[in-house]
């Protein structure tokens, strides 16, 4: 197509949809959080960074096997982001929502930081688990299997996310917690606990992520630094008001972002910041948005 | 009520009168390119704080106007041999134009979703530095040259350059004072205080924080590209996010919406970085420890606090 080798084409759109997969979990925690707490969680790279370190410990340390990682290191980044919350975030709810972004940015800059003073900026390599090694010949490209599991496993997680949130009753108490928080507290719901577990909860997302990254990107303390600056466009370009359009936004600017990789590569490190100002200036409150 | 509020200007009146004898010592006792970096990252900061401040926006993404008017003035200085004051508002009147385009499409979102875009929108800035051409990509512009200014004032001269820095940076510093203490300054913090307010009197919103995101810029990129002339160096650092979030943290631990308020920051901030260089501890987590402990305890900043003591104890006294 367009004189580009097909091959070329189908694998780019690959690599879109991976990015679009760390691009969707992390901008999905975002929301989640945002909708709770009004915070914007800059603190979100610094935690995904955590994640694929946890796993890395977990298997240099004490032999735990990737599997079981990606169950344990959204666990330990969650209990993580449960005590930011109740320490730091708690004391601030009732100020200007711009000190919870300078907090988290803060937090960032510490644990960044410290991982960076002891690990260096270069990256610790950790290797793909042995059940998806190989690639899959699907008949129009190759495929690593590792690749393609990235890609399901985060669908997975996310569809998982959007279905708690809202088809669950727990979801129904979050989603009205959120509209009218002290009237949900007058029906006896723990808001407060709510509010924590939902941090905990889209933080934990973002550790996932990490545990999905460690594979294929090297385990380094700067891996979450950039990403999430392309993540906070993404969210400007889907808005915050719906869980679904965080999904879709996702992994339709991933695929983008790919598919300038093949036409016109110079641009691809700056195509998802092109979109969001087009997207500010036809439709300023985002794809899926309510406004401010 | 009034005499409060005067205890608190007179407390920044002893600052300036103080601050400006310290600029005319300083240059003896200390050494000159770090009081001169100091005023750039103040009038840097100043910039940023007349944004934050009085307008109540948050930019998180001024390093593109820093950066720009850096490798702007570097360029001009350089490469076309233009006088040093022309290369700094040649660097001026490119971070105007930067300022115009990002400002235009950030303020068409409020609250974090402004700084979300002006973060992004900066990182779209530094990444076209890091490809195009002129800036020298990772090694930047190197050894760009002071010149004589009017053809006749030779910068090399470190005293000389001491003055026309000082210059430019008291110039600056008046400007923001002259803005914030106009009719569109005080129509500036009422759309802070409440734009609603301010759009059923007519005013055109948009339009003011608009002008005050384009004059922020204007003279960001001005502090930027003095820097550029006093390390005869524009280089990446300045247009990184990182550089953002510094001059967050100057004005932030200076004190929001006050005029000393980015010096003071500033002089503490490059103090403890020029001091963490010799040390083996990571600058990043003493930063976002300030960070945390500014927003957590001490959200009026050093000058903030100060005023507000004054203030106090003033109509305590009435």
């Amino acid at each position: 197509m367009f004189g580009v080798p097909a091959q070329a084409l189908y694998g780019q759109i690959l690599l879109g949809l991976i990015n679009g997969s760390f691009y969707a979990l992390l901008s999905l925690g975002l929301a989640v959080i945002f909708g709770m707490l009004n915070v914007i969680n800059f603190a979100h790279g610094a935690l995904y960074m955590l994640g694929a370190f946890a796993a890395w410990f977990a298997l240099n340390l004490f032999g735990i096997d990737y599997w079981w990682s990606l169950l344990l290191a959204p666990l330990v980044v969650g209990l993580v982001g449960a005590v930011i919350e109740r320490v730091f975030l708690a004391r601030i709810k009732n100020l200007d929502h711009l000190y919870g972004l300078l907090l988290t940015f803060g937090l960032a800059l510490i644990i960044e930081g410290g991982f960076r003073h002891v690990y260096g900026s270069s990256g610790q390599a950790y290797g793909t688990p042995e059940e998806l090694r190989g690639a899959v010949n699907l008949g129009f490209m190759i495929m690593p299997k590792y690749r393609g599991w990235v890609v399901i496993a985060s669908l997975i997680v996310c569809f998982a996310t959007w279905f708690i949130i809202e088809k669950t009753r727990l979801g129904a108490y979050l989603r009205a917690a959120t509209e009218n928080p002290k009237l949900v507290q007058a029906f006896g719901i723990n808001v407060p606990l709510m509010i924590t577990l939902t941090y905990a909860g889209g933080v934990a997302l973002a550790g996932f992520a990490g545990v999905l990254a460690a594979p294929i990107y090297q385990v380094s303390p700067l891996m979450g630094t950039n990403l999430i600056i392309v993540v906070f466009a993404v969210v400007v370009v889907g808005g915050m008001g719906s869980i679904m359009g965080s999904i879709v936004t996702g992994y339709m600017l991933g695929v983008l972002e790919g598919l300038t990789k093949v036409f016109y590569p110079q641009a691809s490190s700056i195509v998802i910041f092109v979109i969001m100002a087009v997207v500010l200036l036809a439709r300023p409150a985002g794809l899926f948005g309510r406004g401010d | 009520m009034s005499t409060a509020s005067d205890a608190a200007d007179r407390i920044e009146r002893i600052g300036i009168a103080v601050g400006l004898v310290a600029l005319v010592a300083a240059p003896f006792v200390l050494y000159p390119v770090f009081v001169m970096k100091l005023m750039c990252f103040a009038l840097f900061a100043a910039a940023f704080n007349l944004l934050i401040g009085y307008g109540g926006l948050l930019s998180f993404g001024h390093a593109a106007f820093f950066g720009t008017g850096g490798y702007l003035a570097a360029h001009a200085a350089k490469v076309w041999g233009l006088d040093p004051l022309l290369s700094v508002l040649f660097a001026a009147f490119g971070a105007t134009v930067t300022g115009l385009v990002v400002g235009a499409l950030a303020i068409r979102r409020k609250g974090i979703y402004f700084s979300m875009i002006t973060l992004a929108l900066s990182q779209m800035v530094f990444f076209v530095a890091l490809q195009a051409p002129f800036t020298g990509g990772e090694d930047g512009i190197q050894g760009v040259p002071r010149g004589m200014l009017f053809g006749v004032f030779d910068l090399d001269k470190p005293l000389m350059m001491y003055a026309f820095v000082s210059a430019i940076f008291l110039l600056g510093m008046f400007a923001v004072w002259r803005v914030v203490h106009s009719p569109f300054g005080q129509i500036l913090t009422a759309i802070r205080d409440n734009e609603a307010r301010a759009i059923s009197l007519g005013y055109d919103v948009d339009r003011y924080k608009l002008t005050a995101f384009v004059i922020s810029a204007a003279l960001a990129g001005a502090a930027g590209g003095v820097k550029s002339l006093v390390f005869q160096l524009a280089s990446l650092t300045d247009i990184t996010w990182q550089m953002s979030g510094e001059v967050v943290l100057i004005t932030l631990l200076g004190g929001i919406g006050t005029l000393l308020g980015p010096v003071v920051g500033a002089i503490i901030v490059v103090a403890m970085q020029n001091y963490l260089a010799t040390v083996n501890f990571p600058v990043p987590v003493i930063t976002g420890i300030i960070f945390v402990v500014c927003v957590l305890l001490f959200r009026r900043g050093i000058v903030g606090e100060l005023r507000h003591w004054a203030s106090r104890r003033a109509s305590h006294e009435g």
